[in-house]
């Protein structure tokens, strides 16, 4: 008798995992990734493990970053309040992953804008909200001034990173020796450098400085010269949803629009009766622009009053206002002789 | 209470339905045709699925070019040359290597603090119950940390490295030792340490055989050992010393030429060593006092010292307990080298679903393979471990 009732459970428990499978069949062939974000009334994003300047945990737990103020925006433009995010912490090696299961709905988290990523993952990056590229730090005490000093040395990197493919593409182009140690995680990568197990430390030269804070003595360690590749880090989302691409592509576009036109945290309630048309187009006083991606008219009303505009973001968290004092330089506006550049509102 | 219905005994008259045996077969066929839907299903839905989600699949990229490096590696791998095919393999070799090390000192050292628990050494035995239980209740993960850290940060920078002798160098980039160079002369040596092996063991029947016959007893192990390090020894003088070294010398930023041993390795080699260690102290433990205490005082009343009395009465018997939880605390230890990932070591979860599956993106295919890869390892050590265990089992007659 307690055969049959074991064989009757068994069936029953079989029978709901094929109904879970039918089911997790259905959800992923129709994303309408909006949706499903309103439905949640949360929107999940992909985050740094903990990046000074880019996403990182303050001493109270919230999270801030110029990476976390993109998810912010995007929860400002749907939800009308910046608060309705969930951070997702996640590692170099995991975060692709996370974002093609479904577990987070976009990623902000400093990753390059590849070709193999872009082809390959099944996943799109849909702009580029800081211009960086790979940079080494080494200790003062080597007398190091230039990357090509640096043969026979260990350098500590982070593994499934673009950074470990150019390191060894630099290291070969200029036929010097080294030896790479690997670490999952950033913090083990750092931890691992401060301990002296490596002569260099390598990453994206943002995170060079924000890394460099967490050293035992920073001032022993300078940043050498040569940057090493070009690193576009942007936002990246599921490439099976063509209507979520654009409305995250579009946020990054409102916010330098927004700095581009002046409009700032500040004033932004005047900016709604400015006579500027184009003003009164990126703020929704003219014309339904917002709902064309599925959003409201005052979508950028949101995220600027919110979260502020580009420029702000920037200044905020690895600018001037920010321990990094990172200087525009590539990241200030096309009319600046930067590289951000967006298409018009119209 | 006396009348037994009659009704009861009536056999072939029920339906198909009732006979136990062909609703066996009808269960076992259903379950199979269940499990076997749900795997196609889940395949099926997987390769649908990747497909909609624009994600590549296929082992295509297994001859694709890597552009990274592993420091650590037994077979030639380089950024330019080599495949992610090629990173696969020294991701396993540095996996069976620790695995196999680790596996082997976890052995002698389990043995010993087994057998130290249960000495009548006061001292000796508490020491042993405190490593058992500091080891057995704290996390591998936390373990590795320390003993990663606990390698690294005592040790000198790479300027200032340690000078032991014999030209072996200590620093926090590892040990740096003399790199042995083989002249080709050396396959002498290397043939008559095989020679010495199959000679130690052919005295070793010889003088089993003897025992038997007439009772006398020779020095085995003294004398195996002399043929085993004598032989070669010997023949290594003959001809000519056929083995230089490559020494380490100061480079830039340390020390270059020579062979390096990391700290990576050394600290989780560490880490699974003491670990294991652990259990297998209690497995040993428990197999001894699985020998009844008779065993000992019939061996003692034989007039057997008590060194004899381990070796040849109570560990053979002993064997037959410890053996099948030895074999499992094997497979957990090579299974548990893949926390190498928290430290740095390039196993084969560190290089391959680790580097390879995020710079192809192909985590169905890489994660299935590396667990195929971890479930082969698995049930190789088990059969020979079987194997093992069949030949040391009680035979009985």
């Amino acid at each position: 008798m307690g055969e049959i009732s074991m064989k009757k459970i068994m069936a029953a428990a079989i029978a709901g995992l094929g109904l879970a499978l039918a089911a997790s069949a259905v959800s992923a062939q129709a994303p309408a990734t909006l949706a499903q974000v309103k439905q949640r009334n949360i929107l999940n994003c992909g985050s740094n493990t903990g990046l000074a300047g880019f996403g990182v945990p303050d001493a109270q737990g919230n999270w801030q970053g110029l990476d976390v103020e993109y998810c912010r925006a995007v929860a400002a433009a749907i939800f009308n309040d910046p608060a309705k995010v969930k951070f997702i912490p996640l590692s170099a090696k995991d975060r692709f992953t996370a974002l093609q299961s479904g577990e987070v709905d976009l990623l902000v988290r400093n990753s390059t804008w590849t070709m193999t990523r872009d082809a390959a993952l099944g996943i799109l990056f849909t702009g580029v909200n800081y211009y960086d590229g790979q940079g080494f730090m080494v200790r003062k005490k080597l007398g190091v001034t230039s990357a090509l000093q640096l043969s026979g040395a260990s350098v500590c990197t982070q593994q499934g990173t673009t950074t470990e493919l150019n390191l060894a593409d630099y290291f070969r182009a200029n036929n010097l020796k080294y030896e790479v140690v690997a670490f999952a995680s950033s913090d083990e990568t750092i931890k691992a450098y401060d301990a002296g197990r490596c002569d260099a430390f390598t990453t994206d030269a943002s995170g060079l400085y924000a890394e460099r804070l967490k050293l035992t003595a920073p001032d022993e360690h300078i940043v050498l010269p040569e940057i090493i590749s070009k690193e576009p880090l942007g936002p990246s989302v599921r490439n099976n949803d063509p209507a979520w691409f654009n409305l995250v592509k579009w946020v990054h576009y409102a916010m330098l629009n927004a700095e581009e036109l002046g409009v700032t945290k500040a004033n932004v309630d005047e900016m709604l009766k400015s006579p500027n048309p184009e003003i009164k187009r990126l703020l929704g006083t003219e014309g339904k622009f917002g709902e064309t991606i599925g959003l409201t008219t005052d979508w950028v009303y949101r995220i600027v009053k919110h979260v502020g505009n580009y420029g702000e973001s920037f200044e905020k968290n690895v600018g001037q206002g920010s321990l990094l004092k990172i200087a525009r330089g590539q990241n200030g506006l096309w009319t600046k002789g930067g590289l951000q550049y967006a298409p018009p509102v119209r | 209470m006396s009348t037994i219905p009659t009704e009861t005994v009536q056999p072939g008259k029920a339906s198909l339905f009732y006979d136990p045996r062909i609703r066996g077969y009808v269960y076992q066929f259903a379950l199979i045709a269940v499990v076997g839907f749900l795997i196609w299903s889940a395949a099926s839905n997987a390769i649908e699925n990747l497909r909609a989600q624009k994600i590549a699949s296929g082992l295509g990229f297994w001859h694709n070019a890597a552009g990274f490096d592993v420091n650590q590696k037994l077979i030639p791998f380089s950024a330019s040359g080599s495949t992610y095919g090629q990173a696969f393999y020294v991701g396993l070799l540095n996996t069976l290597l620790v695995a196999s090390i680790g596996i082997v000192l976890s052995t002698f050292l389990g043995f010993f603090v087994g057998v130290s628990r249960l000495s009548s050494n006061w001292v000796l035995s508490k020491l042993a119950m405190i490593y058992v239980e500091v080891i057995r209740n704290l996390p591998l993960l936390l373990q590795l940390f320390f003993w990663y850290n606990a390698v690294l940060k005592p040790l000198p920078g790479a300027r200032n490295s340690i000078a032991l002798p014999g030209s072996i160098f200590l620093n926090n980039r590892g040990i740096i030792m003399p790199n042995p160079q083989f002249a080709p002369a050396f396959e002498f040596v290397v043939i008559a340490f095989f020679v010495a092996i199959v000679a130690a063991i052919v005295f070793y029947t010889w003088s089993k055989k003897q025992q038997e016959r007439t009772g006398t007893q020779y020095p085995n192990g003294s004398i195996s050992l002399a043929l085993i390090i004598g032989l070669p020894l010997v023949v290594y003088f003959i001809a000519g010393q056929p083995l230089t070294f490559d020494l380490p010398q100061q480079g830039t930023f340390n020390l270059t030429g020579g062979l390096q041993i990391y700290p990576e390795f050394v600290a989780l080699l560490i880490g699974l060593t003491t670990y294991t260690a652990g259990f297998i102290a209690e497995v040993v433990r428990a197999g001894i006092l699985a020998v009844s205490k008779g065993q000992t005082e019939a061996a003692n009343a034989l007039g057997l010292r008590a060194g004899p009395t381990l070796k040849l009465v109570v560990i053979p018997q002993a064997m037959r307990v410890i053996i099948p939880p030895l074999t499992s605390n094997y497979l957990n230890l090579t299974k548990n080298s893949s926390l190498a990932v928290a430290i740095g070591y390039p196993d084969l979860v560190q290089v391959f679903t680790g580097t390879v599956l995020n710079q192809t993106g192909q985590a169905l295919e890489v994660v299935a393979i590396t667990m195929a890869v971890y479930l082969t390892i698995s049930l190789v050590t088990s059969l020979f471990m079987n194997i093992y265990n069949k030949r040391m089992a009680l035979v009985e007659r």
